[in-house]
Order: C-alpha cells, then sequence, then structure tokens
C-alpha cells in the first residue's frame, strides 16, 4: 500500500469568487462581500456615513447607493452581497443625483462642520443646501427630546427645518452635540448588541423628530452609560466628542497638524489593547484604538479610553496653558 | 448584557396592570419581592431576553389602564422583560397610541386626514380649539403635569378607518376596565360631550355594507348577513368548508390551486401569492411562520375592517389553509390599534375555533397543529410596511429592513415567514370553494378575481363594494351614487396617500394591475376617494405631505429629511413665497421625489411624492392661478 500524500486543508476554505459588472468594467469579488467592498477593491470612491468596517451595516444614511441593474430602487452597496452576473453603475444620472440629495438633505438640516471629507462630496456632487432656505433658530434646550409622535406643528415656510439644537455637557469625558447627529445609528449599535452590550443609548420618537436619547433622555450619569466612549470612536460626525478636544475647539485651540499620535499598550489590565495617544502641546487631548486592531476593533474601556489624566498630572504652572492639573480651566469647580 | 434599571418605582396599579398581562412575578429579580433565595440565584441569559417579543404589548397593558407610561412603569416592565430602560423608550415612543407623557385617561382622537376633511373634520377640530381647547400638547416644560380622574383631551388623529363614516374619532379610556372605540359622523356636539365623558350619547350606529345580501359577491357574502360571533353561522353559509378541501388536497394541493388562480396580493405591491406561498413552503429553516397584515392604516382604507368586523372566521379559516399549506403552525394577527371592534371580534372568533379544534394542537382531527395570536400596533402606519411588522412583533421599533433577504428566508424572529394581507387571505377560501381555475376566470387574464374598493369622500353612499377585476373607475363611482350632491368632480385619489390623483377625464381606466399600470397609475390598497369642486386640493395636497412626515420611522435620510423638504416647499407655496417661482419649487419637489423614490429604504419614502407628482403633473394643481 502507497501512502499518498494528504491535501493540506487550509484554516478557512477560500472563498468562491463570483464574476459581476462595475461600471462596464467585469470584475471578480469574493462570494459574501458587499458591493462596496467590490467597488473599494477597484479603487472606486464611494461616499458612506453611517458604514463603518467594524459594525454591522445598517445601510441608513443612503450616501452610497449604487444602481443594479434589475432593481426598481437603488440599493445600498454597503450591505448587499455581490451576487454573480450583477451589473452595477456606481457614478449613473441616478445615483448621482440621490447622492446629492441625501447630501443636501443633511447639510440643511445637521451642522456638518466637523464631519470629515464632506465638504469635497458636497462639492462633487453640486449639492446645494441653501436652496431650502435659511436654516430654523436652534430647538430651545430639551425641545427635541420632547417631540411625539404624531402630528407635528405646520412647518414655518421662511425656514429649512434643522436638527440644531444646544450641545449637552452632563460629564466631564465626553459631550452630545446632536446638532452633528445624521442618525447613523453607529453609537446605539456601538453601545448595544455590536459591542458593548450596555444599551445605553437609543433611537427615541420618529421620522425628523427622531434623535439619539437615553431612557427619557436622562443625563449620562443618571443612565446606563459605562463611559467606554466607543459611541465616540464610532461617531461620523463629530457629534460625540472627548469633552478635552470640545473645550479645544470652543477655545480655537485645537490644532490636528500639531498633534502627533503615539501608539502605546494601555497599562491597566492584561487584554492588551493598543492606545492611540493623541497628543497636542504635550498633553493628550483623546484616546483611539486602530479600528483594525485584532483585540479592540477599536473599541476601549473607560480605563484606557479616559483614565490618562495621571500622565498629566503636574504642578499647574508646568504646562503654563492656563489649564489646572487635572486638564480643566483653572478655577474651575 | 448589563441590565441597568432606573430608580423609579411603579405605583401600586401600574404594577397591577403588568402583572395582570405577563402573571405575578416569580424572583426578586423579575420585580417581585426578594427573598433569600434571591441571592443564591440569578436569572438572565437567553430565556429571559426572549421575552423582549412581548415588550409591545406589555407597554401597551400599561398604557391601556394608566393611559399613560411613567418611568416607573416603564422600568418594571424592563425588569419583567430583561430589556433594557434605553431601547423600551425608543420603543414606547415610536408609537403614537403610547404616550411617555403624562395624559389623562380620556383621550380623544379626532381624525383630520383626507377622507374625513372631505367631511369638514378640519373645521370640525377648529371648532373643538374653540370650544374645548387646543389639541393635547406636551412641551419639553410640563414634565410634572397632574391629570384628575375625570380629565381628557383630545388629539388630532391620522385617518382611522373609517372613511364611509367620515368624520371619525377614536376614544379610549384608560382604566382597570379600558374603553376603545371608534365613532363615526361625529359632529361637534358629540365630541364634546365625549370630552365630557358621556360615551353612550355618542354611539352612531356603524355603517352598513352598501350591497350587503348581493348573491354576486364572493369576499364580502357573509358581511351584515350572518352573525359575525356565531361560528354556527358561519358554517351554515359555507364556513369551514374550504379548510376541508385543503385537508383534502394536501399543502402542495392548496399551493397550486392559488397558483393556478393567479391570485395577486392586495395589499398594494401585488405580488403573485402563490409563488410567495411556495417559496415559504420549501424553506428548510424551521420553525415558519404566518403573519395576516391587518394593520390598514393607508389613508382611505377600510375595507379589511369591514371584512374583521362582518365575517372574522372568514379570517380565520384562511388564515388555517395557508399555515395548512406553508408549514406553519404559529400565525399573528398584526391588526392596527385604531381597530378595537376587529380586534374584539377576531379574539373571539380565534376562541371559539380553538374550542371547536378548528385551531389548537390537531385541527379538524387532521393532525395538523395551528394557531393564531393577534398583535395590536400602537399607532404607526410605517408597521403596515411587511418588514416593519416583523419589528414591531419581536419587541422593536417598527423599523423597516433592508431587503434581501426578502420575508420568505429571513421574516419574523429570523424565521421563512408568509405575510399576506387580509383581504389577499379572504380571496384563498374563495378559491378554494370553487377551485383555482373558475377563480381565473373571473376578472381579465392579468387580473383574476374579484377586487374590494373603499369609495370614499364627496361619493353619495361610501362604503366598500366588490367587483370583479375590469370594472372601471366610472362604474365604481357609479355604483356608489355618484358624486354627492351632483356636484362635480374634480380629482379622484387611487389607491391612498401612498397612490395618486386622477383627473375626471381618466374615469374610463379598468381598475385592474395591467389597466392602471398603463394610464401609470396604480390600485394601491384599492382606495378611491372622490373630491367634488369645492375641496381645496392644495389642502388636500398638504395634509398628505404633513401625513408621511409624521409616519416617516426616520431611519434613512431621503425619506426623514425629504418628507421635511417636501412639505415646506408645499408651505411656501401656499404662503405666496415660492423660492424661485412656480417652476422652481415644481423642480425641486421633482428632484425631491425621486430621490426619495429612488433611495428610501422602504416603499413609504418610495410612494411620498407619489400623490404630489400627480397633483403636478396630471392636475396641473399649481399652473395658471397661484392658491389662496
Amino acid at each position: 500500500m502507497t501512502a499518498t500524500a494528504l491535501p493540506l486543508i487550509p484554516l478557512r476554505p477560500a472563498r468562491r469568487m463570483v464574476e459581476l459588472t462595475i461600471d462596464g468594467e467585469t470584475v471578480q469579488a469574493p462570494e459574501g462581500s458587499t458591493i462596496l467592498d467590490a467597488c473599494r477593491h477597484q479603487g472606486k470612491e464611494i461616499p458612506t456615513l453611517c458604514y463603518l468596517d467594524t459594525l454591522h451595516p445598517v445601510n441608513v444614511c443612503r450616501a452610497c447607493v449604487v444602481e443594479v441593474e434589475g432593481s426598481r430602487v437603488l440599493v445600498p452597496s454597503c450591505s448587499r452581497p455581490v451576487e454573480a452576473g450583477m451589473v452595477v453603475k456606481t457614478d449613473s444620472e441616478r445615483v448621482r443625483h440621490s447622492r446629492k440629495m441625501v447630501l443636501e438633505f443633511l447639510a440643511s438640516s445637521v451642522d456638518l462642520s466637523t464631519t470629515p471629507d464632506v465638504a469635497g462630496w458636497l462639492e462633487d456632487y453640486g449639492a446645494r443646501p441653501e436652496r431650502y432656505g435659511p436654516p430654523a433658530p436652534p430647538a430651545p434646550p430639551g425641545f427635541r427630546d420632547s417631540l411625539q409622535p404624531g402630528h407635528h406643528a405646520p412647518p414655518d415656510p421662511d425656514y429649512a427645518a434643522t436638527v440644531i439644537q444646544p450641545v449637552k455637557v452632563d460629564n466631564e469625558l465626553y459631550v452630545r452635540d446632536y446638532g452633528k447627529c445624521i442618525l447613523c445609528y453607529k453609537c446605539v449599535e456601538a453601545c448595544g448588541k455590536d459591542y458593548q452590550n450596555t444599551y445605553a443609548l437609543t433611537v427615541a420618537g420618529r421620522g425628523f423628530d427622531a434623535r439619539i436619547s437615553t431612557e427619557f433622555a436622562v443625563q449620562l450619569p443618571e443612565s446606563a452609560c459605562v463611559y467606554c466612549g466607543n459611541c465616540i470612536a464610532v461617531c461620523p460626525t463629530g457629534a460625540l466628542m472627548f469633552k478635552s478636544e470640545r473645550d479645544h475647539r470652543d477655545a480655537g485651540t485645537w490644532d490636528e497638524s500639531r498633534q502627533t499620535v503615539t501608539d502605546t499598550i494601555c497599562p491597566y489590565c492584561g487584554v492588551g489593547c493598543t492606545l492611540e495617544l493623541h497628543v497636542q502641546d504635550n498633553e493628550i487631548v483623546k484616546v483611539t484604538s486602530p479600528l483594525d486592531h485584532d483585540i479592540t476593533r477599536g473599541n476601549l474601556c473607560i480605563k484606557g479610553r479616559f483614565g490618562w489624566r495621571y500622565v498629566q498630572n503636574r504642578p499647574p504652572d508646568a504646562r503654563g496653558n492656563g489649564r489646572g492639573g487635572d486638564g480643566r480651566p483653572r478655577g474651575s469647580a | 448584557m448589563d441590565l441597568h434599571l432606573m430608580d423609579a418605582v411603579a405605583t401600586e396599579e401600574e404594577r397591577e396592570a403588568l402583572d395582570q398581562f405577563l402573571g405575578a412575578p416569580e424572583s426578586g429579580w423579575e420585580g417581585g419581592l426578594r427573598d433569600a433565595r434571591d441571592a443564591h440565584t440569578a436569572e438572565g441569559g437567553h430565556e429571559a431576553r426572549a421575552q423582549r417579543h412581548l415588550l409591545l404589548p406589555a407597554l401597551q397593558a400599561i398604557q391601556s389602564r394608566i393611559g399613560w407610561l411613567s418611568e416607573g412603569a416603564l422600568n418594571y416592565v424592563c425588569q419583567r422583560l430583561t430589556v433594557p430602560p434605553a431601547d423600551a423608550y425608543g420603543v414606547a415612543t415610536f408609537y403614537a397610541l403610547l404616550s411617555t407623557v403624562p395624559r389623562p385617561r380620556r383621550v380623544l382622537h379626532v381624525c383630520d386626514d383626507i377622507a374625513c376633511r372631505c367631511k369638514g373634520a378640519a373645521e370640525l377640530c377648529e371648532q373643538l380649539e374653540r370650544t374645548v381647547g387646543p389639541a393635547y400638547h406636551h412641551g419639553p416644560e410640563g414634565d410634572h403635569v397632574a391629570f384628575g380622574e375625570n380629565d381628557a383631551v383630545w388629539l388630532r388623529s391620522p385617518c382611522l378607518g373609517l372613511c364611509d363614516q367620515a368624520p371619525a374619532a377614536f376614544v379610549t379610556v384608560a382604566g382597570a376596565k379600558p374603553v376603545e372605540r371608534l365613532f363615526g359622523h361625529a359632529d361637534l356636539a358629540g365630541l364634546q360631550r365625549l370630552v365630557a365623558g358621556e360615551l353612550a350619547a355618542s354611539l352612531e350606529p356603524r355603517g352598513r355594507l352598501p350591497q350587503a345580501g348581493d348573491p354576486s359577491l364572493r369576499l364580502l357574502r357573509r358581511v351584515d348577513v350572518i352573525d359575525p360571533t356565531s361560528l354556527d353561522e358561519y358554517r351554515a353559509h359555507g364556513g369551514y368548508e374550504s379548510l376541508r378541501t385543503a385537508l383534502r388536497l394536501g399543502p402542495e394541493g392548496v399551493i397550486r390551486e392559488v397558483t393556478d388562480a393567479k391570485l395577486m396580493g392586495r395589499g398594494g405591491a401585488a405580488f403573485p401569492t402563490g409563488r410567495k406561498w411556495e417559496a415559504v413552503a420549501r424553506q428548510p429553516a424551521r420553525p415558519h411562520y404566518l403573519i395576516c397584515n391587518a394593520d390598514e392604516s393607508e389613508p382611505g382604507t377600510f375595507k379589511d375592517r369591514v371584512i374583521m368586523e362582518g365575517d372574522p372566521f372568514s379570517l380565520i379559516e384562511a388564515m388555517t389553509i395557508a399555515g395548512f399549506a406553508t408549514g406553519c403552525e404559529q400565525g399573528f394577527i398584526y391588526i392596527r390599534g385604531e381597530y378595537p371592534l376587529a380586534t374584539e371580534r377576531l379574539q373571539h372568533a380565534i376562541d371559539t375555533a380553538r374550542a371547536r379544534s378548528l385551531l389548537g394542537e390537531d385541527v379538524m382531527g387532521h393532525g395538523f397543529r395551528f394557531d393564531i395570536e393577534i398583535r395590536r400596533g400602537g399607532g404607526a402606519y410605517i408597521c403596515g410596511e411587511e418588514t416593519a411588522v416583523f419589528n414591531s412583533i419581536e419587541g422593536l421599533r417598527g423599523e423597516p429592513r433592508n431587503k434581501p433577504p426578502f420575508p420568505v428566508q429571513v421574516g419574523v424572529f429570523g424565521k421563512p415567514t408568509l405575510i399576506n394581507n387580509v383581504e389577499t387571505l379572504v380571496n384563498v377560501v374563495e378559491i378554494l370553494r370553487i377551485g383555482g381555475p373558475a377563480y381565473a376566470a373571473i376578472g381579465t387574464p392579468g387580473s383574476t378575481g374579484p377586487r374590494l374598493f373603499c369609495l370614499c369622500g364627496d361619493v353619495t353612499r361610501p362604503g366598500v363594494y366588490e367587483v370583479p377585476f375590469g370594472t372601471t373607475l366610472r362604474q365604481m363611482l357609479d355604483l356608489a351614487g355618484g358624486v354627492a350632491g351632483g356636484r362635480q368632480l374634480q380629482a379622484v385619489l387611487l389607491g391612498g396617500a401612498a397612490g395618486l390623483f386622477v383627473r375626471p377625464d381618466e374615469l374610463d381606466m379598468p381598475l385592474t394591475f395591467e389597466g392602471t399600470r398603463a394610464a401609470q397609475a396604480t390600485l394601491g390598497s384599492g382606495v378611491i376617494m372622490a373630491f367634488d369642486d369645492r375641496v381645496n386640493m392644495v389642502d388636500i395636497l398638504l395634509r398628505i405631505a404633513a401625513f408621511f412626515r409624521d409616519e416617516s420611522c426616520g431611519q434613512c435620510v431621503p425619506c426623514r429629511v425629504g418628507t421635511v423638504r417636501q412639505e415646506e416647499a408645499l408651505h411656501r407655496i401656499l404662503a405666496g413665497r415660492p423660492r424661485g417661482g412656480m417652476d422652481g419649487e415644481a423642480a425641486l419637489l421633482e428632484e425631491i421625489g425621486v430621490a426619495m423614490k429612488d433611495a428610501s429604504i422602504c416603499g413609504l419614502g418610495q410612494t411620498a411624492y407619489s400623490a404630489v407628482e400627480s397633483a403636478i403633473k396630471r392636475l396641473h394643481l399649481f399652473n395658471g392661478a397661484r392658491p389662496a
């Protein structure tokens, strides 16, 4: 009996490739991947807002829509798996129109001033958010949280409705500026089923009045929030922001060109999460973790995310930036 | 999950309301009295979390007892069902019939939607404002409002499905014996009495089916003929013969008959029913679920209510047949919360059928197990969207899901699900009665069988009418006695708010799937709403735009913001301050509408521009004279 070599079994079976057409080009993509994956592999730029590699796609922003032959409506490329023989158009007139409108709708109703890339997209797609009229004055505090489903007040024909409202500052670690919220559901997913399993955040209300909220809109310290900050890490618009970053921005001293990013390992426990310390003027201003990190997938806990004040616990005068040793402006409680 | 509850404590009455629905808590973990045992046990895990689907009924149990959901009440629900309070709050704030702010026990919902507007509902609301006070509004400042036992408020409501008896109102009185009633032909005096606390005084007789007893009727033949609470009368009028036939034919035989009948879904999408059934039957994953979509909320639609109130057993029989054919053991009827009488009649029918072994462990002694549970909606039009129904039943916010995967593969609880509209299902009873080929001979080759139409607005005899497919729009209007008072017809809204307007010169359009498609129209849910020459069409259009804004779930950007921008543009036109002139606004509306149609997740956003578009392009509403 002759010994036959057993075939080597790879750890993960190779995925079958499917052939599809994207903008007239025949391309191969692994079965189960999305149209967005296939497009990005081809080097095609598709704008996305609610999509993140590490989160389950919710396909709500509709910025990534593409045209698929045989489909009555446009399809979200971020969540639609590729199929053999699919004919996809990523830059047709129909696609460009819907993307333009999505960008206009958002830019005319939300403060996108801290959303990366969006200014370029608005220009690329010829969006003119100003054509809906001047933005309505900001809502008073708590107003949007009080809105009930059902009939709404008739619109004011002189203004375009917005979600602009006062920023919520109810703790020392991060702020919530829901005037910048595009309702991408990322924070809800990161807080709940996708990562943290804390479920402190939800979408409350309906339609244009829908908003990210805690139970009965209570302040964060009263809610289930554990301050892992994983919602900040996934927020695409800066609606959720480190208080340290927000304070700098409000003071006009936020300058990313002066910042360095230092990789280190979190000193608190044995998991070994990679921390990226964003440092400006020898002061840690925020902490992130790489999205593609095997252990964290971008997530941290309160210690890794916020427990770094001791690093810069120095006599007040040593920094000369007007801040006390605890990082707060001098004289504040 | 690390369940973090609030500190608020439920009142005795709130606890009692929930315990009545869920049973008394078994341990301190579930909110019962803590004892020594609790220190050594823990409850949680999949079993505890699997109760999530009870969230909406649990919230409704408290709402109907107390009148609103306090922090303590919500907290207790969360403790009992192992649901995070934020999640429960997100669900509670999704439904208009639930309130997370104080409301008195007595609430009057007055319909001011399109059909009721034709009958003066807007003026009625204004009169209520002047005499009773403004519609209830709970602002951010009024968190600790306390209401007395006999206080009452009123609210404006979207379509209540009583368009044949417009103007309509819906009254809810919370308490140990909650009262929920729909009222038709509402007038100011009657509404004032309702607010003041009288119930019986305003009770109007129910509308009668205009064609009642007509021997040519198939789907409606028992409505207003038999006692809807009597199984014996139902059986004496041919009831349960079709189920017997189905059991004889076997599942495949039933699907073949339905396929041969060429039955198309009546909910609006007109999908071939036989194909859907076959797809579910073939799914290897188990269990399969059956859902009857009775969340009839399309403005102007009330046909399903008429069937459920007038012939509830036919729906139960139809669902049993569908369950048998597609391998489902559990069926749900998802019925809108504004239909208390239909809910009561269906529950009675289910209980009676179960008692007679027509439902349950051994249906008709055939060894087939099937049962039905009723789930009530909470006041959300979007929950009529098939995938939103799934989320609502599962205890999530009623947000539509992205398709694919389709319901036949991944539906409610992630399992293969057959979901059909009420009218579609009751057609199956008729198909098995006369056979698929005979059924296919009714109507036209492309649209087989009988069809129900909801005639409302300015017609002489509003109501549900059953005709074979192929009847023209003109014939339908004539059947309902033409335009009321012999006035001039201005326009007809076909298919509801998600449908479109047609002109008086288009009345020869045959009402078939192919006929309406050729005329670039739609049958939708079978609404035919007539407007006479006195109706201010701009007002109607504004209401439709407001409706979509109110009812958008808010999930996707094109619909969430597009419905707002559409309404704003119409208001600018109405105010006489169009941006870029009338042409500019019309072009902008078109751009908004195309994006909503192309890029929205579900049918709500995809059709939110339909009526506006037809008003501009078919009725030429904004051409010529600027609206006053």
